[in-house]
């Protein structure tokens, strides 16, 4: 580059090619650039530079947005507090559990079946994992309890099922249809596992009683309550399952 | 301003991830991994230059793809960079010519070309963005934008011995 250039700096003119100098320093270096056409053709194709830069690539702004880039920036399913409201859920499922045991039949929404589906393959995913079956471990069950306490800002503390022969192992949380969705793992003596699937439902909003399906010889009960959605998944037979689900209502409602 | 105003970001952060990129595929990669990490972040974001943000934060995702070897580099010589269709395709040739020369210039002197010529960000804004002192913006650019001419020209030099502005 010219050395003249210093006399007017070359950080000013590429300020002047980027149309950032005031209206004094803009005439300065105009004038100065009257005199250096070398530069003046220079700072020209420097402009040209940029005028091409939105040619080539403006047309990006006209283009449909694909739609996972819209749904990557809703928030929706991100949240910590919607991450945490499903956990919310476990101080309000016992009531529900309990009217449903007492043998009431309320009438609600059909519970939408992908939450079994959802749930038996989070339970398939996850249940035959040896080394990372959970995100926080049972070991760790301080801070699995404070991790979600705080989130949800009340306390928490997921069932024991030790008289039905399962001990927690721990959590994780996982991406749902509508938002995160917790995942409470146990496991018996002989390496049984069954896994607590809760979720929140954006667009339900009754209250069922237990259901049941059967996705690729997983059993899983599931239930709504409110804008929550439950799935008690293990691979056992019908009688047990619900056993152990009636334990889960009666550990949360003592 | 809210977490919506993200989505009205989204066309500025396809283009600038395109010209980034030269591949379009990747570059919504990178603009949904920059949306997901924005609102993973969000609560580190305070009131200023949203879109100013949203760049910093693709700029350190591409920093971190570019550092894997896993990933598909820019478009080498003989691929062709893929430009976005338009109606006119009478001056597709001069556009093909640009964009591989941009291409060609180093990944840290296309990403001020881009955040300062085709984004408008402020010198000072483009050297957040980076995290470089503005001086190394400074510096970027004018090499940045030599070396563009000459490759344009169809002269490219060995090396350029521009005199560094710092």
């Amino acid at each position: 580059m010219n050395t003249n250039t210093r006399s007017i700096g070359e950080q000013e003119l590429h300020a002047f090619a980027d149309g950032r100098l005031d209206a004094t320093r803009r005439a300065a270096v105009e004038a100065w650039l009257a005199e250096h056409p070398d530069m003046r053709q220079t700072v020209a194709e420097w402009r040209i530079q940029g005028e091409q830069l939105h040619h080539a690539f403006d047309p990006v702004l006209d283009e449909a947005v694909p739609a996972r880039l819209t749904k990557a920036a809703k928030p929706a399913s991100r949240l910590p507090t919607l991450r945490m409201a499903a956990a919310i859920a476990w101080l309000a499922v016992g009531g529900l559990i309990g009217y449903q045991l007492r043998g009431a039949p309320p009438q609600g929404p059909q519970p939408t079946s992908s939450l079994a589906r959802q749930a038996a393959l989070a339970h398939a995913v996850f249940s035959p994992e040896v080394r990372h079956p959970v995100e926080v471990g049972a070991a760790e069950e301080t801070h699995l309890v404070a991790w979600l306490s705080k989130r949800l800002g009340a306390e928490l503390k997921p069932p024991r099922l030790s008289g039905q022969g399962f001990e927690l192992v721990g959590g994780r949380l996982l991406p749902g249809e509508a938002g995160p969705v917790a995942q409470f793992m146990y496991q018996d003596a002989r390496g049984q596992r069954l896994t607590l699937y809760v979720q929140r439902d954006a667009q339900e909003n009754g209250e069922t009683a237990f259901r049941y399906a059967r996705e690729n010889g997983i059993g899983v009960f599931y239930w709504l309550d409110g804008r929550f959605g439950y799935a008690l998944s293990g691979e056992m037979e019908k009688p047990d399952l619900l056993r152990i689900a009636t334990a889960v209502y009666q550990q949360l409602n003592p | 301003m809210g977490r919506h105003d993200i989505v009205a970001e989204i066309p500025r952060l396809r283009r600038y991830a395109r010209a980034l990129t030269g591949d379009a595929v990747r570059a919504d990669d990178l603009v949904q991994d920059t949306l997901e990490r924005a609102l993973g972040k969000w609560s580190l974001w305070r009131p200023g230059n949203l879109r100013a943000w949203l760049f910093s934060i693709m700029h350190n995702l591409f920093v971190n793809q570019a550092r894997s070897p896993r990933v598909v580099d820019y478009p080498g010589d003989e691929a062709l960079p893929e430009l976005p269709t338009r109606g006119n395709q009478g001056d597709a040739l001069e556009l093909r010519d640009f964009a591989r020369s941009l291409a060609r210039l180093s990944e840290e002197q296309r990403e001020v070309l881009l955040l300062v010529g085709l984004e408008d960000l402020s010198y000072e804004d483009a050297a957040k963005v980076l995290t470089v002192p503005i001086g190394t913006v400074m510096s970027r650019l004018s090499r940045g934008r030599e070396r563009l001419r000459a490759l344009l020209a169809g002269n490219e030099p060995a090396e350029m011995h521009l005199k560094a502005v710092k």
